[in-house]
């Protein structure tokens, strides 16, 4: 069985939400993790801070952050077990990021025990 | 606490902490940005406990990233304008790298001192109350529209306005002085008595956001009660009576969230702490010359929380209830006043005083009079009752009004 991670990209996030719209989104992100736990194909994950973030350039050339505004949103991932893409990109419609417009989770198999590397 | 109410229970308690401590660091001009932080803070934590499971800690996680959001934003913008003006560069450098001082002490001044920023005499008090509830409380446009009964259009352009005056003043986050806090109080206990007021009669059918709501306000008054300056017997009378009515929250629904009307109401349901809280702080107002709305009517809620129909009960009602109209008018006061009448003058006299309100927009009037004319004209009764019902904004106020016509 492969491994494929789950990338969440957000666009901006200047959106207004009620606290009471941004507790359904925690509990829909729970309840997905939770399916894709209950069928034992989820591998681990994490949110990304945007605190404390750089980005290297060329010649060693350090920004801060991916970003130049104030408004954005965290990305994050999750890794899956899955037999095929097409599974792993079944996991990933079901992704509550896929609400937000704009906001996309890329689908992508990993190296490590593909069958051909270790 | 139940899990699925969290994030908004944290909102309504920690929003309006961020907001005001990074206003007060950032300069009131700034306060849109300080509640951007903080609303952005809320969305971060959404999606990183979504994630990554709750943090044992979550007030403090709630603080950590908003603080480290305003070093980001400080910095971002220090770097901004060293680049344009070089000649600022010592000053920006070091208000970039002092902290943002999230200490219970600086949380709880900085509150204080943004409530009467906001109750600043340059605009309108209903857009101090606007702005009070949106930055203090973190109400929605939403919910502030339907606090004031007007529309979204109105609200957001009164707040917007709200903010350009408040830039223009140079309003600064501080305790006013003497003069100023006497003056701005009326304002904001205006404020702290709206917000309840959402939280105990609002349409909302959330339980525990409006019983939060009730707390909030609480704390808010509580907070000035407990600082030297502020504690104010209007203060005192505003707590107590607050406290008064807090204490009948657990009676008021039954199993079902449905309304329970006063008379049908078990008494051992409502809270003997809060009573006795409420009576000392009744005895706390009795000091100075001041008598304020607030002490009458919460010597009126005092009163409420004394069951039985006895003639002192409702002599004192009353003569408090006329009191109350000499200093404040208001038509529900006024309609709540008849009540009191026809338990000392009788019915036929009570319906009189009632019908000269001639509030025909309101299902409260039509309630009144459906009660008065109870077992007295109960034809007249029911007409009231029934006009009440078409006016009834709830599906449970509906569902009261209906159990009264049939119990005719």
């Amino acid at each position: 069985m492969d491994e494929f991670i789950l990338i969440f990209r957000h666009q901006d996030g200047n959106q207004v939400a009620s606290p009471e719209q941004i507790q359904i989104w925690m509990k829909q992100t729970m309840d997905w993790i939770g399916t894709i736990s209950a069928k034992n194909k989820f591998v681990g994950g994490n949110g990304l801070h945007f605190q404390e973030a750089k980005t290297v350039g060329h010649k060693g050339i350090v920004t801060n952050g991916p970003f130049g505004e104030i408004k954005e949103t965290i990305g994050g991932y999750i890794i899956v077990k899955s037999d095929s893409v097409q599974e792993a990109v079944e996991f990933a419609k079901g992704s509550p990021v896929l609400q937000g417009e704009g906001n996309t989770v890329e689908v992508r198999k990993l190296v490590k025990g593909d069958g051909v590397h270790k | 606490m139940a899990q699925p109410e969290l994030i908004p229970h944290l909102f309504r308690t920690e929003y309006r902490k961020i907001v005001s401590v990074l206003s007060k660091r950032f300069g009131f001009d700034q306060v849109e940005i300080a509640e951007d932080i903080a609303s952005d803070t809320f969305l971060t934590a959404a999606q990183i406990w979504g994630l990554n499971g709750l943090p044992p800690n979550p007030v403090a996680w709630l603080y950590h990233v908003a603080r480290n959001k305003a070093k980001n934003h400080l910095q971002r913008k220090s770097v901004f304008e060293n680049k344009i003006a070089p000649e600022l560069k010592q000053g920006i450098t070091e208000s970039f790298e002092s902290d943002i001082d999230m200490s219970p002490q600086n949380i709880n001044d900085s509150q204080l001192q943004m409530m009467f920023a906001i109750c600043h005499p340059s605009i309108s008090s209903e857009s101090q109350i606007g702005l009070s509830l949106r930055i203090l409380c973190g109400f929605g446009i939403e919910e502030i529209t339907d606090a004031f009964l007007t529309n979204r259009e109105t609200i957001y352009k009164r707040l917007l306005r709200a903010r350009e005056k408040l830039r223009e003043e140079k309003i600064r986050i501080e305790m006013p002085d003497a003069a100023a806090i006497e003056s701005r109080l009326e304002n904001v206990l205006t404020t702290i008595y709206l917000l309840f007021n959402e939280g105990y009669y609002s349409l909302n059918q959330n339980q525990t956001l409006r019983k939060d709501l009730c707390l909030e306000a609480m704390r808010l008054c509580t907070m000035l009660v407990e600082n030297k300056t502020t504690n104010k017997p209007a203060v005192n009378a505003l707590l107590s009576l607050m406290c008064f009515h807090a204490s009948r929250f657990e009676a008021r629904l039954d199993d079902n969230g449905e309304q329970v009307l006063y008379e049908d109401q078990d008494e051992n349901l409502w809270n003997p702490e809060l009573i006795s809280r409420g009576g000392y702080f009744l005895n706390c107002a009795a000091s100075g010359e001041q008598v304020s709305k607030y002490h009458f009517e919460a010597a009126i809620a005092y009163w409420s929380t004394q069951k039985g129909d006895t003639m002192e009960k409702w002599e004192n009602v009353l003569h408090l209830y006329d009191q109350l109209l000499q200093i404040s008018w208001s038509p529900i006061a006024a309609l709540h006043r008849t009540f009191a009448l026809s338990k000392i003058k009788g019915k036929s006299a009570a319906v009189a005083e009632a019908e000269k309100l001639n509030l025909v927009d309101n299902q409260f009037y039509y309630l009144m009079l459906g009660e008065l004319n109870k077992d007295m004209d109960n034809g007249k009764a029911k007409e009231s009752f029934e006009k009440a019902f078409l006016l009834a904004k709830t599906d449970a106020g509906r569902k009261a009004i209906q159990l009264k016509i049939e119990k005719l």
